[in-house]
C-alpha cells in the first residue's frame, strides 16, 4: 500500500461535517478515481492526503513514508506574472535545484505536456487546456510518486478534456505514477480509472469501490466499447443507489 | 483613436485657451494685479528663474525623500501586517487615526516639534504622513490578495512563509503597491506644499511658502508661474510613476495589457 486512510472524519469549524469514518487504501500505481456529487468531501480528502488539512479523528499514513507528492487544482492556479517555463520550474526553485538543471527538467516536463514552443508564453496568452497542462507540467517536473488532482479538467471542453485524459494516461504509464482523481463526471472516471470510489454526500462518506479491469492502454476507441458503457453505468448505478 | 490625437488634442486645446486668455486680458485691460496674461506670467517667471528653481528643488527634494520614506515604511508595515494578525489587529486604527486626521492641523504642532531647529525634518515628516497610507492600505490589500490554491501549492513542496512571502505575495502585491505609489506621489507633494505654506517665512525656500509670499504682495503674475511650476512637477512625478507601472507590469497584469481585439 502506499498509502491508508483510516476512518477518518473532517468537522470545519463551522461545523458541517465535510467526512465521516472513511478508511481508503490506495496501492502504488493505482489510478484511483474518486466520484461523487459536490459535497461529498472529495476534494476535502485530497486535502487531508496532501497533508495540507489535517483530520479532526482518524489517521493518514504512508507505508514507506510520505511521497514526493504534487497536486493539481480545478483551475491552473499559474503565476501571471511568471512565463510558462518559470511556472513549471516552482517545485525545482523551492528545492533548490540548480537553475539550469531545473530549466531542463522544466522544459522536459512542458514538451512531454504538448507544450514544446511556449516555454516563454505568459499564462494569460494560453488557452485554458494549455493553461492546464502547464499545471500538469509543473506538478510531473517535480517527479512525484503521488500525483493528486482535483477535478482538473472540470473547465475545459469536450476536445480539449479528452485530449488531456489520453495524455494523462501516457504520463501515469511512463512514469508508474500513483495518481488520486477527483472528477464528479462518471465518463472521465471510467475512462481513467483502475478503480473508482464512489462517495455520498452529507455527510462525506465512501458508498462503494469498484475495480475497473479493462486492459490499458486505453484511446479514443475505448470510448465505444460495450466495456466502457458497461463501467459507467455500473458507477452511475452506485450513486444512484446508494445514495438514494 | 490613435497616439497623435492622444496628445495633439489636448495640447491643441491648451494653446486655444492660452491664446485666448492673452488676448482677452489684453483686449479688456484687466489689470496685472488681478489677471495677469500669460505673457506676464512668463516675464514674472523669467525675471526670477534662479530663485524659483531653486524653491522648485527645495519642494522636490522634500517631496521625494517623504515619498521614499512613505514606500518603505508603507511597504514594511504591510509586510509586518501580512505576517502577524495580532500586530495588524492592533496597529491599523492607529494607522486610521494618522489618515483621518487632517494633517494641516497637525503641521503647526510638528513644526515646533521637529521643526524647530531643522525645519526640513518637520516637512518631510508632514509630507510623509500624507504619503504614507495609500500605500500601506494597498499593499495591505494586495498582500492579502494571494490564490489560496498557490499558497497550498507552496507550502506542499515546502516553501516556508518568507519563500510564500517572496515568491507569491510580493509579486500579487506589487500592481497594488503600484497603485498606491502613484497616489502617494502626488499627495506627497501636496503635504510638502501644505507643509511649506503652514511653516511660513524665514527658513522655509520651497515653492508653497513662494505662493504665500507672492499673494501677499499681490505679485499675482509670479504666483501663476509658481503654480504652473508646481502643475509641471506634479505631471512630473505622476508620469515617471506611471511608466514604473507601465514597465513593471506590462507583461501580465490586466490594468496595462492592450485588448487584442
Amino acid at each position: 500500500m502506499l498509502l491508508e486512510l483510516d476512518a477518518i472524519s473532517k468537522i470545519f469549524d463551522s461545523g458541517t461535517v465535510a467526512l465521516e469514518g472513511v478508511s481508503l487504501q490506495v496501492a502504488e500505481g493505482e489510478l484511483l478515481s474518486l466520484v461523487g456529487p459536490s459535497g461529498c468531501g472529495k476534494s476535502t480528502l485530497l486535502r487531508l492526503i496532501a497533508g495540507l488539512i489535517q483530520p479532526t479523528a482518524g489517521s493518514v499514513s504512508f507505508a514507506g513514508g510520505k511521497p514526493e507528492t504534487a497536486f493539481v487544482f480545478q483551475e491552473p492556479t499559474l503565476m501571471p506574472w511568471a512565463d510558462v517555463l518559470t511556472n513549471a520550474r516552482l517545485a525545482l526553485d523551492l528545492e533548490h535545484v540548480p537553475r539550469r538543471e531545473g530549466e531542463a527538467r522544466a522544459a522536459a516536463a512542458l514538451a512531454r505536456a504538448g507544450l514544446k514552443g511556449f516555454e516563454h508564453a505568459y499564462p494569460r496568452e494560453l488557452s485554458g487546456g494549455m493553461k492546464m497542462r502547464v499545471s500538469i507540467a509543473r506538478a510531473i517536473a517535480a517527479r512525484p510518486r503521488l500525483l493528486l488532482m482535483d477535478e482538473p479538467f472540470a473547465a475545459l471542453d469536450e476536445p480539449a478534456r479528452q485530449a488531456l485524459n489520453d495524455d494523462l494516461l501516457g504520463l501515469w504509464r511512463e512514469d508508474g505514477l500513483t495518481i488520486v482523481f477527483v472528477t464528479h463526471s462518471i465518463y472521465e472516471s471510467a475512462y481513467l480509472s483502475t478503480r473508482v470510489v464512489v462517495m455520498g454526500a452529507r455527510p462525506g462518506r465512501v458508498l462503494d469501490d469498484i475495480a475497473l479491469d479493462q486492459p490499458f492502454p486505453r484511446d479514443e476507441r475505448h470510448r465505444f466499447t460495450p466495456q466502457f458503457a458497461a463501467a459507467a453505468a455500473k458507477i452511475a448505478a452506485a450513486i444512484k443507489e446508494k445514495a438514494g | 483613436m490613435n497616439m497623435l490625437w492622444k496628445y495633439a488634442l489636448p495640447a491643441l486645446l491648451g494653446i486655444a485657451v492660452v491664446a485666448a486668455w492673452q488676448g482677452a486680458v489684453r483686449a479688456l485691460a484687466v489689470p496685472v494685479y488681478l489677471v495677469p496674461a500669460p505673457s506676464d506670467v512668463w516675464a514674472a517667471f523669467l525675471g526670477d528663474a534662479p530663485s524659483l528653481l531653486a524653491s522648485l528643488w527645495a519642494t522636490l527634494e522634500v517631496t521625494l525623500i517623504a515619498f521614499a520614506c512613505a514606500l518603505v515604511g508603507g511597504v514594511a508595515l504591510a509586510v509586518l501586517f501580512s505576517q502577524s494578525r495580532t500586530v495588524e489587529a492592533m496597529l491599523y486604527p492607529y494607522a486610521i487615526v494618522l489618515q483621518v486626521t487632517p494633517v494641516v492641523a497637525v503641521a503647526p504642532l510638528l513644526l515646533i516639534w521637529v521643526g524647530y531647529d531643522h525645519v526640513e525634518r518637520a516637512l518631510v515628516l508632514i509630507a510623509f504622513l500624507v504619503a504614507f497610507f495609500p500605500i500601506l492600505s494597498n499593499t495591505t490589500l494586495g498582500l492579502k490578495s494571494t490564490d489560496h490554491n498557490l499558497v497550498d501549492l507552496l507550502r506542499l513542496y515546502g516553501a516556508g512563509r518568507w519563500q510564500i512571502l517572496w515568491r507569491l505575495k510580493g509579486p500579487t502585491a506589487l500592481p497594488y503597491l503600484l497603485g498606491g505609489a502613484k497616489i502617494a506621489g502626488g499627495l506627497a507633494l501636496i503635504g510638502a506644499v501644505v507643509a511649506e505654506m503652514v511653516a511660513g517665512s524665514g527658513t522655509a525656500t520651497g515653492l508653497g511658502w513662494r505662493i504665500v509670499e507672492a499673494g501677499n504682495r499681490l505679485e499675482i503674475a509670479k504666483m501663476f508661474a509658481e503654480l504652473t511650476l508646481l502643475a509641471l512637477l506634479g505631471i512630473a512625478i505622476f508620469a515617471t510613476l506611471s511608466a514604473v507601472e507601465h514597465a513593471a507590469l506590462r507583461h501580465w497584469h490586466e490594468s496595462v495589457l492592450k485588448k487584442d481585439g
